[in-house]
């Protein structure tokens, strides 16, 4: 009998469970934060060396930091935060990753089983509160489960659209033993993500794009979460078909920067022919996209007299907002490798776009990003477009926290490949830039890493200096100071007749001295003469470094549609007043 | 934007039988702002593996579709039917109904009952509980009829429903 047991499989702990699952599943860091019903997962973390866990200064760093990890890598990001308010903390993070498809497992700790429902310290209904802000979540019950649970955890999160999975874990049954082993490929018995899409539609597809005289080929995120692939395929349909090709801000990199067929980012803030080529196009062709308000503007207005196509790994975003006269449902990856090999084995011919080509030949010679640096003071997009021009070489990956210096960033720094822009866009989500910079940074060691903030938006996740100090995380944050809540001071001048209620940054810290209490180096930039030697100081500063770059305070990010106005109808300046500034106005986001 | 007429479709929704999982559906109709006029779900299966959720709900082509697709996309859910749109089937419910009265109301209360099939379940020397089970018309109906001969309250389960034929969803 002695013998036999020997043999057998030893029963493992729930915490030792996670760990290894976590392990077979490559997990190579985790961001957490300690708390009382953690404390057996953490005491199983301290008997290994195989992950690394990074410990953050706020939970919901937490979850903005494997975000960045994960968009960064590909791979999915892994949180570990305690029960209560760790949990709550986490939830703007969650909800954020909800709402730009980012993966990621949350793992969160439980008051234990029976004192479940009974209002015990720091219990709080986290599967409740997280139910509709995460694509899916448990709370394990069952000890014998939790391998299992792991593993499906990871599978819901990367497959299909991806998404922020949470696992709610109560304390005893971290304690409880139970044999674990390590599952085979997954198949889930409900969730089964449509991958290919339906060969049929993809030719009609292709026939409509060898037809068209105006097509658009309108992208985003998607193309980014398929995988690199999807981006060069994407390239490559381009070529062949050669129609001109927007991004919104999630897709910005599936393009090349300087491709000569991109027009740059579509919607709010996007470039005017992006905006006039989706309006008058006869053809839109929807890849990876979702028809968000910021990139349609006036629904009724929007694109009025073209047919469009949508392919979409979700079924619920087609003809969600805007109807479509062709869905696909698949992932953007594989229809755009059968879209290829269709056009292909058809033989079909690149059509002639001349025409297309000459009008948005006159809309890009608006060059609706242009600004005018002169004086002494910083431009804020000369600031972006420097720091872009001096850091172009060594391809960094860019955060950026909310507002207009996202915005800027968006327009006037290039990228070339994807995974290398980090940003906010659906939840628009002050604070993320930092936490996401430092999950970029363990993802990718030897990257330049910068996070384009705000002084407001880094106020958010300031304490997260601290983390990046004690990793020895070399990131860089690029503060564009200009002493207001930019975004919210510029819709208080459009539509609230500049009456500034509360959106000065008032009692603003020295961020340079702030910088080196935390142990960074702090540049502070304050004139253009200054602005190129002050970007190659922080650049070639070893550590991490904050710039505080004090740029014009009351620049407006242009061009501009307004909340409910249309493509056409787009602000190119200052001078430019838009007809929805009424109270129809006042009402939309 | 013009909005097409309202429409009413009763919807099947077989879902894995976990904890939470009725919230997730409830959630998902509340938080996008879905109608739900009716709603039942009970365990169907022999293992009680899965539950069946039937919803009726009404909104424009559009939004139905909307709503077929979010269901679609939870995790739990195996399969999302729409009855309405998939062509004959039968919904049915159930109520109690319970009229207090005597004399002459009494006596056409129970002759009303047996005109539509209704059926005492409790009786005493001043009331009567009727179990009457058909389509919400035929149920609606009945309450109204009530109404005039001392209806106290009602409990309805709301609407069941399946597809016509000898096949399974």
């Amino acid at each position: 009998m002695a013998s036999l047991s020997a043999s057998a499989p030893r029963d493992l702990t729930g915490a030792e469970i996670i760990v290894q699952a976590l392990t077979d599943l490559g997990v190579e860091v985790i961001f957490g934060y300690p708390g009382g019903a953690v404390l057996p997962i953490y005491d199983a973390l301290f008997h290994q060396t195989r992950i690394r866990h990074i410990l953050v200064r706020h939970e919901q760093a937490a979850i903005h930091a494997a975000e960045g990890y994960a968009r960064s890598t590909g791979k999915p990001g892994v949180a570990l935060v305690t029960s209560g308010p760790g949990a709550t903390n986490a939830v703007t993070g969650i909800t954020d990753a909800m709402c730009d498809s980012i993966p990621i497992v949350v793992l969160t700790g439980q008051v234990p089983t029976h004192l479940i429902g009974t209002d015990a310290f720091q219990e709080c209904d986290t599967v409740g509160i997280t139910r509709h802000c995460s694509k899916h979540n448990y709370l394990v019950k069952d000890v014998t489960r939790l391998g299992d649970i792991i593993h499906e955890a990871f599978h819901i999160a990367t497959a299909g659209r991806p998404g922020p999975v949470v696992v709610d874990l109560p304390k005893d049954i971290q304690v409880a033993r139970a044999r674990y082993v390590r599952p085979g490929k997954i198949e889930h018995k409900t969730y089964k993500p449509q991958i290919k899409g339906d060969l049929k539609a993809i030719e009609a597809a292709c026939e409509m794009i060898a037809a068209a005289e105006r097509p658009i080929l309108y992208t985003g995120g998607g193309i980014i979460n398929s995988g690199p692939g999807a981006a060069q395929m994407l390239r490559e349909l381009a070529k062949l078909t050669g129609a001109p090709v927007t991004t919104t801000l999630m897709g910005l990199g599936t393009i090349p920067q300087d491709d000569k067929q991109f027009l740059g980012m579509l919607g709010m803030h996007g470039s005017y022919e992006a905006n006039m080529a989706m309006n008058q196009c006869d053809l839109m062709v929807c890849l990876g996209a979702r028809f968000d308000d910021r990139v349609t503007g006036r629904l009724d207005a929007f694109s009025p007299n073209s047919k469009k196509i949508h392919v979409d790994i979700d079924r619920s975003s087609i003809n969600k907002v805007v109807r479509v006269d062709l869905g696909i449902v698949g992932d953007v990856g594989h229809v755009l490798e059968d879209m290829l090999k269709v056009w292909k084995s058809r033989r079909l011919r690149t059509p002639d776009l001349a025409q297309w080509w000459a009008k948005i030949a006159g809309w890009r010679a608006r060059d609706s990003f242009g600004f005018t640096q002169a004086g002494s003071e910083i431009m804020p997009q000369q600031a972006i477009k420097r720091l872009y021009e001096l850091t172009r070489k060594a391809q960094p990956i860019i955060t950026t926290e909310v507002g207009q210096h996202q915005m800027w960033a968006a327009q006037h720094f290039g990228f070339d490949a994807p995974n290398k822009w980090l940003t906010s866009g659906g939840l628009g989500t002050m604070g993320y830039g930092l936490p996401a910079a430092i999950g970029a940074q363990l993802g990718n060691p030897n990257a330049l890493v910068i996070d384009i903030a705000g002084e407001a938006s880094i106020q958010m996740n300031i304490q997260e200096l601290g983390t990046a100090i004690q990793y020895r995380l070399p990131v860089k944050i690029f503060v564009v100071n200009n002493e207001y809540m930019g975004m919210v001071r510029q819709w208080q001048e459009l539509n609230h007749g500049s009456r500034y209620s509360e959106s000065y940054s008032d009692s603003l810290p020295d961020f340079v001295k702030l910088a080196e209490a935390y142990g960074w180096t702090g540049i502070r930039i304050e004139n253009a003469a200054d602005l190129d030697t002050g970007i190659a100081a922080m650049i070639a500063t070893p550590g991490p470094v904050l710039v505080d770059c004090r740029v014009a305070q009351l620049t407006n990010c242009f061009p501009m549609i307004a909340s409910g106005a249309a493509h056409t109808d787009m602000m190119l300046g200052p001078d430019d007043k838009t007809s929805a500034a009424d109270e129809d106005a006042q009402a939309l986001v | 934007m013009k909005t097409a007429p309202s429409e009413r479709h009763t919807l099947s929704i077989l879902v894995d039988n976990e904890a939470g999982v009725l919230a997730r559906i409830v959630g998902l109709f509340s938080a996008r702002g879905y109608n739900i006029d009716s709603l039942t779900v009970a365990d169907v299966s022999g293992d009680h593996a899965v539950s069946r959720i039937t919803v009726v709900t009404s909104g424009p082509p559009a939004v139905i579709e909307q709503i077929m697709a979010q269901l679609d996309r939870l995790v739990p859910v195996h399969r999302v039917l729409d009855l309405t749109a998939l062509g004959p089937h039968v919904e049915r419910e159930m109520a109690l109904v319970k009229v207090a009265g005597v004399g002459d109301k009494r006596v056409e209360a129970l002759r009303l009952a047996d005109i539509f099939r209704a059926r005492p379940v409790d009786t005493t020397t001043q009331s009567f509980v009727f179990e009457i089970s058909g389509s919400t018309e035929k149920v609606n109906q009945f309450v109204e009829l009530m109404r005039e001969v001392g209806l106290v309250e009602v409990a309805r389960t709301g609407v069941v429903a399946i597809a016509r034929g000898k096949e399974a969803v």
